[in-house]
Order: C-alpha cells, then structure tokens, then sequence
C-alpha cells in the first residue's frame, strides 16, 4: 500500500481547498442563513410545525443534505478533473499507486472537505433554530455515507467530462433539481398523492428522510429504506469507477 | 552493460486503429544516454509513454531494472522520473511544494534536504516559495525536471526537453543531463534535434512510423554510414562532368560551378589526389576546395528516406 501517494494527494486537495478558504466557508454560511431568513422566518412562519417540528428545525437536514451532495459531487469532480485538464494526470498515472489509492486520496480529501461544510451548515443552522438530534450515531452514518458516495459520484463526473461545462452540468442540471424535489423544504405527505408516488422514484428523497430520521425520529419513509438506497448507490458508483480503472475510461489510453 | 530496460516485442495499437508501436524491442544499458529521433508521430512519445505507464501497450514485455512493468508495476516505477513536452504544472502551487507532492505520490518519505539538492543543481532553490505561475518557461522546465528527480529515479525520461527553448537554455539542459549522467542516472530522451542527439547521446535510435528503423552507438554510427564531402569550386562552370571523370561518381551542383566528390574517411585511399590530377588533366581550372562531414542528421534523413 502506498500510504505516502495517498497522502500526498490527499494534502494536495487539502490546501487546495484551504487556499480558497474564505469562499469555501463563507458561501455556505451565507446561502444557509438566506434560506433560514426567506423560509424558516418569512415562510416558515405560515406553515406552522411539521411532525411536530418547527419548520425552521425541519429544514436543517435538507439543508445540509443539499449542501454536503452538492459539495461532495463538485469537491471530487473538481479534483480529478483539473489534472485531467492541466495535464497533471500524467504524474498520477505514472506513479507507483494503484485506482484504489488514487481514489482513498482524491475521494478522501472530498469527503473531508464536505463534511467540513456539512458541520459549518449545521453550527450556523443552530445559530437560527433550537435543534436536538435524536439519533446522532445514524447522523454521522448518514452524513459520512452521503459524503462518500456523492464524492464516489463526483470522482465519476470528473473522468466523464471533457470540459468544465460537463463538470457543472450533472450537479446543476441532474443533482439541485433532485435534491430539491426530494423532500429539503418539505414533507411528501404535504404533496397530491401523484406527486407522493412520483416523488418515490427519486433517490435522493430516501437519504433525506432518513436523515430527517435521524435528528426528529419521523420520515417519510422506514430507516431501513433509507439505509439500502444510500448503500445501493455507494455501490454502483463503485462498481462503475472500478470500472473505469480497469478500463482507463477517458483516463489511459 | 546491464540492461536497466528491456522492451520486447512491445505493440500498441489505439482503438482508432493507428498503430503508434509495430513490435519494438530494444535494450537500454543502465548509466547510459539514449536519443530517440524521428518525426512527428513516429512513436517516441507513445514508447516511453507506455514504458512508464501512461498508456496501456497492446502486446508485449516492459521490464524495467528487472521487474516486469506491469506486474510489478510499483517497483518498476519507483526506478523511473518522466518530464513531459509540455509544461503541464499546477500554477497556483510552489515549488517546493509541488516537489513534495511527487516524492510522496512516488511512496518516499520526506526528505526536504534531498530536495534542497535538487533544486539547488536546477537554480532553483531561490524560487523555492514561488508560485509556479510567476516563473519563466525555462524555469517551469527545471521545475518539471526537479519534479521528476524528486524521488531519486535511476531513469529519467525526457520527452522532447529543448523543444522551443533557446539556445541557451538548451545547452544548460545537456549540460544538466550529463551532470545526471555521471551520478548514475539513465537517460532516455526524445528529440527533433540532432544536434542534441549528436552533443550527449551515446547511443542513437530512429523512429518512424511505430517502428525503430535504427538503433546504434552515435560514435559507430556516424563513422560506418558518415560520408566525407569534397566541394571542388571552378573558375568557370561547365555544363556537362567530362568523360574522364566517370569513375570518381561526381554530381554538380546547381549553379554547374562546382563538383562534389563523396569519400569514405576510414578507406585507405580517398582518391583526392588522383582525382584533382584529373581535373587538372580534363582542362578544369580550380578556384577553392572545401570538405563537409555529414552529420547525424544527413543519416538520419536518407534513412527516412530510404524507407519510403
């Protein structure tokens, strides 16, 4: 195992990321805030409690869902993308480290970086709301699996795409729409019953509610569901990236 | 000398159909400089590609120090440094720092005195808190090639390293790569430039179309196939060589104002002796005699030519 290779690239992320340190935590303070002031106070006021929770408190997981998805996908397809772009990929490429090492260090730093977000959303959503978590072991579970799979996810748009365009449309396009229409801002109980079902092919939707689950004990749907859709898709997103290293898919020729 | 790569029977053929590499097999000695020469596309990119792993060969063996390229894939690479063509850096990064990323991506400890050395030979060490972005294109050069020594390699591969820097630039690199040389470092390097190949190869491969034409040591080389050339100016051109001097092979030269006689060096007689007697005789009178070497770069476009 090459640990110093995945390390290495692991703190090369890493101070990427900390050189843009202020837009990197900033924005996500800001656009939480906004949404606490345009939904939780202006709105939040006329629709009242949800399950019992103020609608302020019940936005906070899908802010934070919306928030570390969004992060992780960009965070990683960033990261392999840029040397794909630059030509850097080639010292990757020739060095002594194999996929699995290269995606620990690029997927890794991804992960930490949108965990990062994650908890800077969270202590900001604290700020504005009262908020009790009371399951916090399946909230770390929940945060770190959707971290990885959506980094996994990002890493596989990073390779996919052949300009930037592509690697902004499938989180723009694909990802803000599901996340949004996957229950953030509300209960799918809330929606017309076509909606409801129309709403159960979205995946997104299930990490959610069990996120959701995890801070007030209510979701739209079981614990179990949630858990399957969240490990389904960790799956895939590895299966098709061990893929693309036995492949050299847009990689190695 | 010992083999430090062995490259046997290596094809690659790309999913467009283009054949980059036609069953190449070559045998390089450790410690010692190869230049690989040929046109555009002839392959040499693609062969040391695939020698360090960037690109997937289709058939055939690559051991590098003795373990097998892909199998052994880590040892194999730990033993090789590459600079690339192009100047492919991250902008925003230091040096300092973008040495440390190669060393470690390479699975060596940190070591910044070592990298001090390296910078230092390179002139570097200066900038050593720079951005890339803020250096010069022959410094972004050195950067690339302090990149690839970063981890102590016992080959270093070089593709194309003086492609449009200037001349002197150019030959601070050969003065580097001898440097390299005499530490023990096997180089391997990709040139359009003969007289890059004639200043510091010891041994000289041609290319062309996916194959080695040619692969030779530079001092045999140019000694078996190297022709010596007489120019013999005359006072007054002639249109047509007399009869006389048939068997001398002379050409004219466009101008019909002086005769070129090619000679080999190491024959025992030349025959310029004979030969300018004959001209006397022929009723031609001389104005200047001058004589050319040819250079690797005569061998090596008749040999391109030869194989059209």
């Amino acid at each position: 195992m090459n640990f110093s290779g995945i390390r290495a690239i692991y703190i090369y992320e890493m101070t990427r990321f900390f050189r843009t340190f202020f837009q990197s935590f900033i924005s996500p303070i800001v656009s939480t805030s906004l949404y606490f002031v345009v939904f939780g106070t202006a709105i939040g006021s006329k629709i009242g409690t949800i399950d019992d929770v103020s609608y302020g408190a019940f936005i906070v997981p899908g802010l934070i869902m919306l928030n570390i998805m969004t992060q992780s996908t960009s965070f990683a397809s960033f990261g392999i993308y840029l040397p794909k772009f630059v030509g850097t990929i080639f010292e990757i490429l020739s060095a002594p480290i194999n996929s699995f090492e290269i995606i620990l260090g690029y997927v890794g730093a991804a992960v930490t970086k949108s965990l990062m977000i994650g908890i800077v959303v969270l202590i900001t959503a604290h700020l504005f709301v009262d908020l009790k978590i009371l399951h916090p072991f399946f909230m770390i579970v929940f945060l770190v699996l959707t971290c990885v799979s959506f980094s996994l996810f990002g890493f596989i748009i990073g390779v996919w795409a052949k300009n930037f365009d592509q690697v902004q449309m499938i989180p723009l396009l694909v990802l803000t729409p599901l996340v949004f229409l996957g229950g953030s801002f509300y209960s799918i109980s809330m929606l017309p019953p076509i909606w409801q079902s129309i709403s159960m092919f979205n995946p997104i939707f299930y990490l959610i509610s069990g996120f959701r689950w995890s801070f007030f004990g209510t979701a739209d749907v079981g614990i179990g569901l949630s858990l399957i859709a969240i490990a389904t898709f960790t799956c895939c997103c590895i299966g098709v990236i061990t893929w693309i290293f036995k492949t050299g898919y847009r990689i190695k020729s | 000398m010992t083999p430090i790569i062995v490259v046997k029977n290596l094809s690659k053929t790309y999913s467009s159909a283009l054949t980059a590499l036609d069953n190449i097999s070559l045998e390089i000695s450790a410690g010692e400089i190869l230049a690989l020469l040929g046109p555009n596309g002839a392959g040499k990119t693609t062969l040391i590609s695939t020698i360090c792993g960037i690109v997937n060969p289709s058939s055939g063996k690559i051991f590098v120090d003795g373990f097998d390229a892909i199998k052994d894939y880590r040892k194999a690479r730990q033993l090789i440094g590459l600079v690339p063509q192009e100047l492919v850096l991250d902008s925003f990064e230091t040096v300092l720092n973008t040495l440390r990323f190669s060393r470690g991506l390479f699975g060596k400890p940190k070591n910044d005195n070592y990298l001090r050395d390296v910078l230092e030979k390179l002139s570097l060490w200066d900038k050593r808190d720079s951005p890339i972005m803020t250096l010069s294109g022959g410094m972004k050069r050195r950067v690339l090639i302090a990149k690839a020594l970063s981890h102590e390699p016992k080959i270093l591969f070089l593709d194309e390293p003086t492609a449009g820097v200037d001349v002197e630039l150019r030959k601070d690199m050969w003065a580097l790569v001898n440097s390299l040389r005499k530490s023990g470092v096997t180089v391997i390097l990709t040139t359009h430039y003969i007289e890059e190949a004639e200043a510091i190869a010891d041994r000289v491969g041609v290319m062309n179309k996916g194959k080695i034409l040619l692969l030779s040591d530079k001092k045999t080389l140019l000694k078996k196939m190297g022709k010596k050339e007489l120019k013999i100016e005359l006072h007054d051109p002639v249109l047509v060589i007399p009869a006389s001097l048939d068997s001398y092979k002379l050409s004219l030269t466009e101008q019909k104002t002086a005769l070129l006689y090619s000679y080999d060096t190491s024959a025992n007689r030349t025959g310029i002796t004979k030969l300018l007697n004959d001209i006397s005789k022929a009723g031609l009178i001389l104005k200047d005699v001058s004589t050319r070497q040819s250079s690797l770069e005569d061998i090596f476009t008749n040999l391109l030519e030869e194989k059209k």
